[in-house]
């Protein structure tokens, strides 16, 4: 029974999490930008902008300017979720790529520094006046959403071991639409229903920071107004309509 | 008024605590229905303000992608909570960049996203009442769209883009800002900010010529309206009477004497600045622009050259190519840019800013300077908002801040930094940009002014300093205004080409 609950929540919230970040992204990238406004001094080279945008998105460049306790946490945070995302890998593949298999250990300590990281932005929320200031309820939600999961996750590494042979075995089964059964540990469904939310929340909250930012015309402009004229289609439209 | 006084001085760079409410109030002074109508917009607030200014922000969000990304982006980290010249100066919690954002962004997430349709509490979102909007027009009227924020913003998310859009829905619904809507008006009907015509302006150019030839003996032409000129000059029109920018135009005047070039100004466009901007709106931008298109095709000129104004550059740098075609690269069958692009002389950057000019000049030796004229003076530069976060000039990335000084260098002996995380990228605005330099709004603009005259008197306590240069009409002005309010003299402000009408020597070349 568990195990249909969530293989249907499971469907269900990749469903709404891809269709819901592709209907997102497709409208970023619709919505035409109608003037040149990068954040000079700006690259004036494709190549520029590209390597501009990946000490953006690598190395948190402006926050790393604007500061260097948000820098830390938020640093240490999704870098430790990238590692902790690629070794959830070993779920979802048989046999195990290499790689995968190296960073296993690296990415158990990744929970750790992604709890930590995550409990400082959280801090930083609770005690910062002028941060508390602009915090919503759902600002403070998402972040206990994701020390949830961290924190269920390590739990079952390092407090209540659950089978993860069989938890690999359901995710395997779920990917060829045959599915197995689910471990019923207490741990295990509280990982599990906490991920299917931020699935669920992601295509309509302040996550969309992620896609966002590869659309930011302040960062992605190559700053050459002189030498080419940029003009958007409903700005070209003004120009028929006079001379 | 006269109890407007100076705050003190942080230690810096401590952050300012929050005083909620500090700011609250009715904002500056509302455009009368003669200035809204005479821009196409409605005279004053319409009964359906409501749903017109929900409309229209959807429609924004159709049009601008740098407003759908920003209003979906913010994860509320507070990077750019401290960056903010009027938070520093007024410590008003909707003074950081984030919370002002959020007056919108409140409004975008009730009307345009789900989460905030089911439960707008959870996720900050707000109704719009008349609350909301009397508060967008008093917090969106203490943002000078400086950019500074941006720069600090891990996704680039640029307050001046969502004021700009907020100031636009304003009008929309008939609740303009007066400043700033009086002076578009003057430029539409005259053809320059401060409303002087044509034959004033002829006057006022023949008595600048006899200054100068009293001062130097020699005859430096401020000629208008000459056909088949090669240069056209486009310069904020408070050069032309208002202390000290004046100074800075006889220095372009030197200049183009020096250099035996021909140029011009023209009565029908005497205004670089453009406050179309400043209320976000794209086809007053557009309009205000095709003014110098006019008088470039009319006159023939090969270049045009823009004088020193921070907001004007920004719009002639960044926009002039897409609004009216002055540039290159237009696609062949563009017969809209062709049409210009034809005329003018693409060895030169069109357009080119006076500074690029002035160091072009200076690199080929055509130019020669009595630095020692300027040794009664130790110089700091400050960059001003618009050139350095919104333009460039040369060919490299950062020529907007080399440029500059490199001129300054050239013609005076004395030259020092002011605090590095005030300058060049992370320079603070002057305090009165973005249409804000009205004096109804003369509380927020000292206040606004703190962060840079903390730094200034810094390097007045270590190095001496007496003069900081810098290229923004709006700079001169509000400096020249503020400045005794915080015990500087006025005369400390002026421009790069002040400088260089000191040192320039006449005779030779």
């Amino acid at each position: 029974m568990t195990s249909m609950v969530f293989a249907i929540l499971f469907y269900l919230a990749t469903l709404l999490f891809v269709v819901g970040l592709l209907y997102r992204i497709n409208s970023y990238a619709r919505t035409p930008a109608p003037l040149k406004i990068p954040t000079t001094p700006a690259p004036t080279t494709n190549g520029g902008v590209v390597l501009r945008m990946t000490r953006e998105v690598v190395f948190f460049e402006s926050l790393f300017k604007a500061n260097l306790w948000t820098w830390a946490a938020g640093w240490l945070f999704h870098a430790s979720l990238l590692l902790v995302l690629l070794r959830h890998l070993r779920y979802f593949t048989e046999p195990v790529w290499g790689w995968v298999a190296f960073i296993q250990p690296f990415g158990m300590y990744a929970g750790i520094t992604m709890l930590l990281g995550l409990g400082g932005l959280w801090l930083r929320r609770l005690f910062v006046e002028r941060i508390r200031y602009i915090s919503t309820p759902s600002d403070h939600l998402m972040l206990l959403l994701l020390m949830g999961i961290a924190a269920s996750g390590l739990s079952m590494k390092f407090l209540a071991h659950t089978d993860v042979i069989a938890v690999k075995e359901f995710f395997l089964g779920l990917m060829h639409l045959n599915i197995q059964a689910l471990p019923a540990d207490l741990l295990l469904i509280v990982h599990l229903s906490l991920v299917v939310s931020l699935l669920v929340v992601f295509p309509f909250s302040k996550l969309l920071h992620a896609p966002g930012v590869f659309f930011s015309p302040t960062r992605n402009q190559k700053d050459d107004p002189r030498e080419h004229r940029h003009l958007s289609t409903w700005a070209a439209k003004l120009e028929s309509e006079k001379s | 008024m006269a109890d407007i006084t100076a705050p003190a001085y942080r230690t810096i760079p401590i952050i300012p605590a929050l005083k909620p409410g500090s700011m609250e109030g009715k904002g500056p002074f509302v455009a009368s229905d003669k200035l809204n109508e005479a821009l196409g917009f409605p005279g004053q607030l319409v009964e359906d303000w409501h749903d017109r200014a929900i409309a229209k922000m959807g429609d924004l969000l159709s049009k601008y992608r740098s407003l759908k990304v920003f209003m979906d982006a913010c994860v509320h980290c507070g990077a750019c909570s401290d960056k903010c010249h009027y938070f520093i100066g007024t410590q008003d919690p909707k003074n950081m960049p984030v919370a002002r954002q959020d007056l919108l962004r409140s409004v975008y997430r009730r009307y345009f996203t789900l989460p905030g349709k089911l439960f707008p509490k959870l996720v900050g979102a707000r109704d719009l009442t008349r609350e909301v909007l009397d508060e967008w027009y008093n917090y969106f009227n203490q943002c000078s769209e400086c950019r500074r924020c941006s720069v600090f913003c891990p996704y680039g998310i640029d307050t001046a883009e969502i004021t700009m859009a907020a100031r636009e829905i304003l009008d929309t619904v008939g609740y303009g800002q007066k400043y700033s809507n009086e002076i578009i008006g003057k430029v539409h009907k005259i053809g320059n900010n401060l409303g002087l015509p044509g034959p004033a302006l002829r006057d006022t150019l023949e008595g600048l010529e006899e200054d100068v030839k009293d001062a130097t003996g020699i005859d430096v032409r401020f000629p208008m309206d000459v056909k088949g000129a090669e240069v056209l000059l486009v310069t904020p029109s408070a050069d032309f009477f208002a202390e000290p920018h004046i100074d800075s135009l006889i220095g372009y005047a030197k200049v183009f004497h020096a250099t035996g070039t021909s140029w011009t100004l023209s009565s029908m466009s005497s205004e670089a600045g453009n406050f179309g901007m400043f209320i976000g709106n794209y086809d007053q931008l557009r309009t205000i622009a095709m003014r110098i298109r006019q008088a470039a095709l009319e006159l023939g000129v090969k270049r045009i050259v823009v004088g020193e104004c921070g907001h004007a550059w920004r719009v002639a740098y960044s926009f002039w190519n897409t609004l009216t075609g002055v540039g290159d690269g237009a696609d062949p069958n563009d017969r809209f840019a062709q049409m210009l692009q034809k005329q003018l002389d693409h060895r030169y950057k069109q357009p080119a800013h006076i500074c690029e000019f002035t160091w072009d000049m200076i690199q080929d030796e055509r130019l020669t300077f009595d630095k020692t004229a300027n040794d009664k003076y130790i110089i700091t530069f400050h960059d001003s908002c618009n050139v350095a976060r919104g333009s460039r000039m040369g060919d490299l990335p950062g020529g907007q801040f080399e440029i500059p000084r490199n001129i300054i260098k050239a013609v005076a002996n004395n030259f020092v930094e002011m605090a590095p995380n005030t300058t060049r990228e992370q320079t603070f605005c002057c305090g009165g940009g973005g249409g804000l330099l009205t004096d109804d709004l003369l509380d927020l603009r000292v206040k606004g002014a703190l962060p840079r005259m903390e730094v200034l008197q810094q390097t007045v306590d270590e190095h001496g300093v007496n003069f900081m240069a810098t290229i923004c009409a709006i700079c001169k002005a509000q400096f020249t205004k503020v400045m005794p309010i915080y015990g500087f003299d006025r005369k400390m402000v002026g421009g790069v080409h002040q400088l260089v009408s000191n040192a320039i020597q006449l005779g030779q070349k």
